[in-house]
């Protein structure tokens, strides 16, 4: 049905997008590019444009390159998978006949409204705080040594607060899949005597992947660059030093604009890599 | 709904849902409630809940200490601007996605939704210089570009997913009826397509309103707004929960509000394509 | 449509107040948040009567924000601030590249430089020229609390050692009251947990580097430090000390959970003010040695420079003249008493009948920051200069990793030996690739 005239049409209606995000990708990539490339160190004073493959070199063979690129992979899984259990069960909840369903869902989707640095000033001051926080005084109430999560389990405590603001997402998106689930296959199994597991794992399951491929794609492309979280909790110290805050440390704190370009470089290249691994699967999933 | 619902089973429900709903919810709660104490009750031991001296004297130390109205301003503008902008740039690309597939669509969208995976630290200084140079530091109009560009991927992928639920029958229809292209647009598609822009403007302007890397590091005065506001009631010296989450509430309160009204919206077009 | 109209009325408001300015002279000032500085914004209703030609636009951020913002900005070439709040350990630097404006001339005239304590100015002086003006000064002390120190029927010395300090810590401590006999920096970061850990191993006879710029972390006096603020830490600090920073310190010691605290001078003044619970039962000495000379203090100065890039240099000079002025002081002094003037900085301060009164903490501040000499940090000799940092531009990225070593065996998640042999690790790769 497409005729020629009308294709050419879609191509100009396409080519500003593609033509600002062509410019916004190239202009500062190209640079940083040129800056791995280069030994920029403002702080010294020095500038020399052209020193090989050194910046790559350092960055890949520190120790501190595998341990973030894995606190990373961690990170993300961890966070994935919270939303996403947590998110089907709200989904299967909130699907449920109840009083005040709206209130409720206004409830559960607040976390997302909330920006990150807030959320973590909240979560680190007043809830994982081990003197003033309100675990603590959990803990206490419960004859129970106050814990410091963010010194004993700060990897876990940042995918809690990352969590708390993605869930409501997955939760949204997936309680559409739910909702759009014909309730006359639902009601068929449930005459048969299918028990609700079941049911969960052979009807709504199935029905809910294509949505759960979604989640993880987009949620992916967010939490590869968690920031603020890290900077406001553990500003990188125990093991929570991400491949995106590695890259901070060495542009920022060391001044190494070099060094740190190169690191954004790799960091470019690997999240390509697991986005065209992602692509792949949610392509596929998408077309069916 | 033909399935039978005990009213017990209603009950059951609805406790379940309102007691998780509102452990969600808490961690805000706890930030309200905490604005309105005093510093000395806001860490008292153990916890006050909402029996104590409410006071306003955290908002009133806050706003005495910083330019509260013009950071929202900032926000708003940066938030509705960028969306807007995008959406103008996201449209047509989506529409002629969508009704005029061609064999490279897919990979187009796919190569625009890897762009968001640039690291911002990483180009960070190459960023700084360029806005140097064109003069735009500290001005809206940069970050209203800058969080357009981070945010229109996901701008045409939401665009796209929603329009590609549009049947073409309905299309083809209006043409045999003798439609003008104009008219197609205007009278048929507009109408089905607005639900899943306004959903679309809505998640972006949440996106770009929570955006806290680039409006921090591009922005001094002129153009800082609430990401910004809320660095300098961090850590302050001294106690600092109360007027921390003051802030924090002064921060949040727009966006959310925004949200709860206009959540119907919100979820009706937030499917990326999900439900098929 | 709200939102639009909002919009709008926002974009006319800003558009009107931008022309009213025109006239006159708008500065842009980055400070940290700290209380002496948000005072400061309190009191410009005196500096705009002075000098109503000069608008001044504050950008207050938390420390790591502003460290942030500034740094990106100076190192791009400037033009985003006419006045920064910058420390000891960044004038140097700066200055010998050539970002910073030089103060020795355009100062107003009551503006008395020879006035300042030579120890502070010295820091932010380079080839005899001032590049900056100290805004309060401070050095590292000893706060405790004296009905606990009597109940553990022990007597604070006026210079301690720490195996006194560790003594008194062990029988101060309490846990089922909440009571820590010791708290310091355990948060990582290299104005956080290695100021304190830097200065400390000073007074242990450690080093960063010796005259060859080798990094010294396998040396044992190193390990002594370490070993020892671990095991007091863990005998007597509070539980959560790996993630508390000066800030989380002060809550504890205002909330009556900490028996002694090593930190900053200038939070005398909070611990003996009013958000205190017991501020009529702090003590204060000088911060511990282990008798080879040095004490574990150290030297630091908020203060306010120019950077070159500045299109405003004079009306930027008009108000650092009017901020760290003794003007300034009085003016704090008259409206909210002498004890809250910012410390540090100048001699007369210390001269005077009404502060030295009012403070009972001042003369033990003097001592400490007398106390302290950047030159001459360590025992043995380095080539570097600093009390608690290694002024080269490599240190703060290398000691906030440092750091978070240490602060990792703090957690008891690593042993000190290998948090040692971790941060000698990292502090030689950093420096071979610095090219040392």
């Amino acid at each position: 049905m497409a005729t020629q005239q009308s294709r050419s049409a879609a191509r100009l209606m396409i080519a500003p997008a593609v033509f600002v995000l062509l410019v916004w990708m190239l202009i500062p990539l190209c640079m940083t590019l040129y800056f791995s490339f280069a030994d920029y160190r403002p702080l010294r004073g020095v500038f020399e444009a052209w020193v090989g493959f050194k910046n790559y070199e350092s960055f890949l063979s520190s120790s501190s390159f595998l341990k973030a690129v894995g606190t990373t992979l961690w990170m993300v899984a961890g966070i994935l998978s919270i939303t996403i259990i947590g998110g089907i069960l709200f989904a299967l909840l909130l699907d449920q006949p109840m009083f005040g369903q709206g209130i409720v869902r206004i409830l559960v989707i607040a976390p997302f409204f909330v920006m990150p640095t807030v959320s973590a000033l909240v979560w680190k001051n007043m809830f994982f705080n081990v003197d003033n926080g309100l675990f603590s005084y959990l803990y206490q109430f419960l004859g129970l040594q106050p814990y410091d999560f963010l010194s004993q389990s700060p990897l876990f405590s940042i995918i809690v607060i990352v969590a708390w603001q993605w869930l409501p997402f997955a939760t949204l998106i997936l309680l559409t899949a739910v909702q759009s689930l014909s309730s006359e296959q639902l009601e068929a199994a449930e005459m048969d005597g299918a028990p609700a597991l079941k049911r969960f794992w052979y009807i709504i399951l199935p029905h809910l992947s294509r949505a759960i491929t979604v989640v993880i794609l987009i949620q992916t492309i967010f939490l590869l660059s968690i920031f603020a979280e890290i900077f406001v909790t553990t500003n990188g110290a125990f093991g929570t030093r991400t491949l995106t805050y590695l890259v901070y440390q060495r542009v920022l704190e060391s001044q190494n604009i070099g060094l740190g370009s190169a690191g954004g470089i790799i960091a470019v290249i690997l999240a390509n890599i697991i986005a065209i691994f992602l692509m792949r699967i949610v392509g596929k999933n998408l077309d069916k | 709904m033909a399935r039978a619902i005990t009213p017990r089973k209603k009950l059951m429900w609805t406790v379940l849902a309102w007691g998780l709903g509102l452990l969600i919810f808490f961690p805000i709660l706890w930030t309200f409630l905490t604005s309105f104490k005093s510093e000395a009750t806001a860490i008292s031991d153990p916890p006050v809940w909402f029996f104590f001296d409410w006071t306003t004297e955290n908002y009133q130390a806050v706003l005495e200490r910083s330019n509260y109205p013009l950071a929202l301003s900032n926000s708003i503008a940066i938030a509705v601007g960028s969306t807007l902008l995008g959406i103008v740039i996201a449209v047509p690309a989506a529409w002629a996605m969508a009704f005029v597939p061609g064999d490279r669509t897919k990979d187009v969208l796919l190569w625009m939704l890897s762009t968001k995976m640039l690291p911002a630290v990483g180009v960070l200084y190459p960023l700084v210089l360029l806005a140097k140079w064109l003069g735009l530091m500290d001005s809206r109009l940069l970050l209203i570009v800058i969080l357009m560009l981070i945010n229109l991927p996901i701008i045409v992928w939401m665009l796209y997913t929603y329009f590609r639920e549009i049947p073409g029958e309905i299309l083809e229809a209006a043409r045999m009826d003798g439609a003008s292209l104009k008219d197609e647009i205007l009278y048929v598609l507009t109408p089905m397509a607005v639900p899943g822009i306004a959903s679309t403007i809505l998640l972006n302007i949440i996106l770009a309103w929570n955006e806290a890397f680039w409006t921090i590091l591009l922005t001094t005065v002129d153009a800082a707004p609430l990401t910004k506001f809320i660095a300098s009631f961090s850590a302050p010296e001294g106690l600092f929960y109360a007027k921390l989450s003051a802030a924090s509430i002064m921060a949040i309160a727009p966006i959310l509000i925004m949200g709860w009204f206009s959540q119907k919206q919100l979820v009706r077009g937030l499917t990326f394509g999900a439900v098929k | 449509m709200t939102l639009k109209s909002a919009l709008l009325a926002a974009s006319a408001l800003v558009g009107v107040a931008a022309t009213g300015a025109l006239a006159e002279t708008t500065i842009t000032v980055a400070t940290v948040n700290n209380g002496d500085m948000i005072r400061m914004q309190g009191l410009m209703d005196d500096f705009n009567a002075k000098h109503p030609d000069i608008t001044v636009e504050w950008v207050t951020l938390e420390e790591n924000v502003l460290r942030q913002n500034v740094t990106t900005d100076i190192s791009t070439g400037g033009g985003a601030y006419d006045i920064l709040t910058i420390g000891t350990y960044e004038v140097p630097i700066w200055g010998a590249n050539g970002w910073l404006v030089s103060l020795d001339e355009g100062m107003s005239d009551d503006w008395n430089a020879d006035d300042l304590l030579p120890a502070i100015a010295g820091g932010l002086t380079i080839d005899d020229k001032l590049y900056a003006a100290p805004f309060y000064g401070e050095s590292s002390m000893v706060m405790y609390r004296t009905d606990l120190m009597e109940a553990a029927g022990m007597e604070m010395p006026k210079a301690p050692t720490w195996e006194f300090i560790r003594e008194a810590a062990a029988a101060m401590t309490d846990r089922d009251a909440g009571i820590n006999g010791i708290c310091a920096r355990g948060k990582a970061g290299w104005g956080e947990n290695m100021a304190f850990l830097t200065a400390m191993s000073n007074s242990f006879g450690a080093k960063w580097f010796d005259e060859d710029w080798n990094a010294q972390f396998d040396s044992e006096a190193w390990a002594n430090t370490l070993d020892f603020y671990l095991g007091m830490m863990e005998e007597s600090g509070p539980n959560g000390a790996a993630n508390n920073g000066f800030n989380e310190n002060l809550t504890l010691f205002q909330q009556g959970k900490c028996g002694m605290w090593i930190d900053a001078t200038v939070a005398a003044s909070f611990v003996t003010g009013d958000d205190s619970t017991v501020a009529d039962k702090v003590g204060f000495a000088l911060a511990p040695d282990n008798g080879l000379g040095k004490r574990g203090n150290w030297l630091w100065a908020w203060s306010l420079a120019i950077p070159a890039s500045s299109d405003n240099q004079d009306a930027a000079k008009t108000f650092i003249s009017w901020a760290t002025s003794q003007g300034y002081a009085e003016l704090v002094a008259s409206k909210e008493g002498w004890a809250n003037v910012p410390p540090g900085t100048r001699t007369s301060l210390y001269e005077n009948e009404k502060y030295l009164e009012a403070a009972p903490f001042a003369q033990m501040t003097l001592d400490s920051i007398l106390a302290a000499d950047p030159q001459n940090p360590t025992v043995d000799p380095v080539p570097y200069t600093g009390v608690q940092f290694v002024a080269i531009p490599e240190f703060s990225g290398i000691a906030t990793q440092v750091g978070q070593q240490f602060s990792a065996a703090l957690a008891g998640q690593q042993t000190a030996e290998e948090a040692l042999a971790n941060a000698q690790e990292l502090t030689t790769e950093e420096m071979e690739a610095a090219g040392y």
